[in-house]
């Protein structure tokens, strides 16, 4: 690159920051205000009439409210939330035994890049997987009955899992990246002016079994404290292989913001997964914290680092699996690396050094062309038809850019095709089905991080603001805007017929041994101080509708929800006792809890049912016991 | 009136044309039919039903619609106004529909081969009182529904007959009761047997007038009957 470009970049960049500053300050800047869009079509655009459905799921993730949002699109109307790391009590979820002993002894997490899992590249419909960058887990939701199924974690070895939860080409992995690095394993105290030499980052391959979903540890590969930001995986030319960018190459603590933009190109990591699982099979490995770790340094071929300028955040894959996308949100433009130059440049040690023994491939050697999409670009998607759409944070816009092959020595400008503003700040974006290898190119949804005011006033904690934006034609087109709470960083937009989900458990799939089909089944047993409970539920009674116990009892509560009708949920909520359960159709839920209480305490059906709902509803008798409760 | 009667005896000991045998084996594989298809619908609409609720009445059960979900939700809802649950293995209908059924396809195939007319008289009469007495008892099953309703239920409604055939509002629910192939093709075994009975028939007039002429010509001494 000349020293011209370089001084230009720079230029840029300082406008760049500027308008950072600014963005922060007022609303629009000195940009032109969004352009009008034509109201009535694109009013026609999002409208879905009562009573028809609309064509696409977009699985927002919640951020740190620990949950996934479900909304359809066009309308952008939110359908339901389905509850990961925090409990939710609209649905019982974090209530019942079994969802409480999943969340352990967390109460939130912090879901980042929701995931859907693929087949051949493709969206197959099964499951969602969604990272907690908090406390280092990833939780598959079934998408059957869009219900979390397991929550694995916190990972071994890994803090701050937000590189995290990619998967590959046919859900073999879940990718997962540490962006804090922390002295391994974890547990161990080392002096935080040591951390470029005592703290370590890694990259992880959990294993998907491909009949149930189950995630289990794959393999794990430690690395320089750099900061793993965000991944990708591999396809056709590139299957096999796994992308993370990172920041803080400068490998420093304290004020990062500053600390960690010293250097002009930070890394991108391209870990060849295929040669991680030999690495494990031919033990190239030690054990750290109960995990088999390969070292980079020692098992060759397995990671190399490419420079990426600089503190990038987005690292993508185009639809062929050709080009690799970086996105340096400190620099105004993203580096299209080739592949197959890659691997040309890996077959000849095409390195410029290294880092703690990994080698660095020679920048020029890899990448082919830099794109001047504008300021502050994070995220980039695709639309199947040659064109990538990468968010320009600082700019608050959404630039439309060529995909390669360009001309020798012509101006990358010109690739740059469109442009259009959102509002405000945008992190992420999501193109429909834009992460697989058939983008359907037919919207965009901008997750903005800022909605400053675009809203009726709710006070000073603000939502945030999608925008769907119609990219059917050569020009983008804003077509409609909503608010979500906090706070979706990356979600997943894919045509509504890919999923299959049921409306109600039939009886016959229901295995709980506990399940009761009739009124004549419950009965409440007794052992000693445990009481069991096998409770009936259906419109509109509880069997039995009186439950005795002793204080001090540890009461169990199995409840059935008879019912076979869609819709027909029932609650089962235990006044002044904190027990909030609710039974799907079909579904079969155990409660513990220890009879702590004296007293009589109404239940009743908090999920609303029927005319006679109300009527719904019976007591627990503590009866009181001399001696103190036993727990 | 002698005359007549000798004519009736002489028609119904005729054995059967071939046409007829071959309607009658058709006939037979109609009612063979019938035995797997539902006789009749009974579907329910209301508001928050938008798709509806069904009960599929075949011979011998009856079938929910939506996987059989609906007969549940039908029992559930008619628990509301007191209507003791339809639980369709307690029906002896079920089991005397099929064999009749059966029998009726035996007793034309038996036609087939040794039939005369008397047999498919006697098909006939045994038929109307086969499909009279089943029809009434659908509705004398539909009437002690509607009308031996628990006084104690949390909802009080007028004793009431479900519609046997058309429409009819009860409460929320818009009911619709209608015949399905297979009670068509039970019609239409009935109207084969009508259409023979025609066919044999006039096929015994024209055989007696045919005599008769035989005789007249005989008599004129002319060489030829037609």
């Amino acid at each position: 690159m000349s020293t011209k470009h370089h001084t230009r970049r720079a230029a840029v960049l300082a406008i760049g920051a500027a308008a950072a500053l600014v963005a922060g300050g007022c609303s629009a800047g000195s940009k032109p205000a969004a352009e009008k869009p034509a109201a009535t079509d694109a009013a026609r655009a999002a409208y879905v009439a009562p009573g028809e459905l609309d064509q696409y799921y977009l699985f927002y993730s919640g951020g740190h409210s620990g949950q996934v949002f479900v909304a359809g699109v066009p309308s952008m109307r939110h359908i339901a939330t389905i509850p990961v790391f925090t409990p939710y009590p609209g649905t019982g979820y974090g209530f019942d035994d079994e969802s409480k002993a999943m969340l352990g002894a967390f109460t939130w997490g912090d879901v980042h890049h929701p995931n859907l899992s693929k087949t051949d590249g493709r969206y197959d419909g099964r499951w969602l997987f969604v990272n907690d960058n908090a406390n280092n887990r990833v939780a598959r939701i079934d998408l059957r009955d869009f219900k979390t199924k397991q929550i694995f974690g916190p990972i071994p070895n890994s803090s701050g899992n937000h590189g995290s939860a990619f998967v590959t080409r046919n859900t073999e992995y879940l990718l997962v990246a540490s962006r804090f690095s922390v002295p391994l394993p974890k547990g161990r105290v080392a002096p935080v002016k040591d951390y470029g030499t005592q703290y370590r980052g890694s990259v992880t391959g959990l294993k998907v079994d491909p009949a149930s979903g189950e995630m289990s540890m794959g393999w794990q590969i430690v690395t320089p404290p750099f900061n793993w930001d965000l991944g990708a995986t591999g396809r056709g030319p590139s299957d096999g292989w796994a992308f993370w960018s990172s920041y803080n190459s400068e490998r420093a603590t304290g004020k990062l913001e500053v600390t960690a933009s010293q250097n002009d190109r930070d890394y991108a990591a391209f870990v060849n997964w295929k040669a991680a699982e030999e690495a494990i099979e031919k033990k190239q490995y030690t054990e750290i914290g109960g995990v088999k770790v390969i070292d980079p340094a020692k098992a060759k071929g397995v990671m190399y680092l490419v420079p990426l300028g600089k503190s990038p955040h987005g690292i993508d894959v185009t639809p062929d699996g050709r080009y690799v996308i970086g996105s340096g949100k400190l620099a105004p433009v993203v580096t299209v690396y080739d592949f197959e130059k890659f691997k040309e440049a890996i077959a000849k040690e095409d390195f410029v050094g290294e880092e703690d023994g990994i080698p660095v491939v020679r920048w020029e050697a890899a990448a082919i062309a830099e794109v001047p999409v504008g300021l502050g670009p994070l995220h980039t998607q695709f639309d199947g038809k040659g064109y990538a759409y990468t968010s320009l944070f600082v700019e608050s816009a959404v630039a439309k850019w060529k995909l390669p092959p360009y001309e020798p020595g012509a101006k990358m400008e010109q690739y740059v095709v469109d442009k259009i503003p959102v509002h405000f700040n945008i992190g992420h974006l999501v193109t429909s089905h834009g992460d697989t290898e058939e983008p359907d190119g037919r919207w965009l949804v901008a997750m903005n991080k800022l909605s400053k005011g675009r809203h009726l006033n709710v006070g000073p904690s603000q939502p945030e603001s999608s925008q769907l934006i119609d990219i059917t034609g050569q020009k983008m087109r804003m077509i409609a805007e909503a608010f979500t709470e906090p706070e979706p960083h990356f979600a997943q937009l894919v045509r509504a017929d890919v999923l299959k989900p049921i409306e109600v458990y039939s009886k016959d799939e229901n295995t709980n041994p506990n399940a009761i089909w009739s009124a004549d089944e419950a009965k409440v047993e007794r052992k000693g101080n445990k009481v069991t409970v096998w409770l009936y539920q259906v419109r509109t009674f509880f069997a039995p509708d009186v439950i005795e116990v002793n204080q001090g009892d540890v009461v169990t509560v199995h409840i059935t929800n008879a019912e076979q009708t869609r819709d027909e949920l029932h609650g089962f909520g235990i006044a002044e006792y904190n027990v909030n359960v609710v039974n799907d159709p079909g579904e079969t839920k155990t409660v513990t809890f220890v009879a702590d209480k004296a007293g009589v305490f109404p239940f009743y059906c908090t999920n609303f049912c029927s005319a006679l709902h109300q009527e719904m509803q019976g007591y627990l008798v503590v009866n009181p016991s001399k001696r103190k409760p036993s727990a | 009136m002698d005359r007549m009667i000798d004519r009736l005896e002489t028609t119904l000991s005729r054995p059967l044309g071939g046409p007829t045998r071959g309607a009658l084996l058709l006939g037979a594989l109609l009612l063979t039919l019938a035995l797997f298809l539902p006789l009749w619908r009974i579907h329910l609409e209301a508001q928050q039903f938008p798709e509806g609720l069904d009960l599929w009445i075949y011979p011998s059960r009856i079938v929910g619609g939506n996987g059989g979900q609906d007969l549940n939700e039908i029992n559930v809802l008619n628990h509301y106004i007191g209507m003791k649950a339809i639980e369709p293995a307690s029906f002896p209908e079920m089991k005397w529909l099929p064999f009749g059924i059966g029998v009726f396809a035996l007793v034309s195939l038996r036609a087939v081969v040794l039939g005369r007319v008397r047999t498919l008289v006697d098909t006939i009469v045994l038929f109307v009182y086969f499909g009279g007495f089943a029809l009434g008892s659908f509705y004398w099953r539909l009437y002690t529904y509607g009308h031996n309703l628990d006084p104690k239920a949390p909802m009080t409604v007028p004793p009431f007959t479900p519609p046997i055939i058309g429409e009819q509002q009860l409460a929320n629910f818009h009911v619709t009761s209608l015949p399905q192939a297979g009670a068509l093709l039970l019609a239409a075994y009935g109207l084969v047997l009508a259409g023979c009975l025609v066919v044999e028939w006039r096929r015994s007039r024209r055989a007696a007038g045919e005599r008769v002429a035989v005789r007249i010509v005989a008599r004129a001494g002319v060489g030829h009957a037609r």
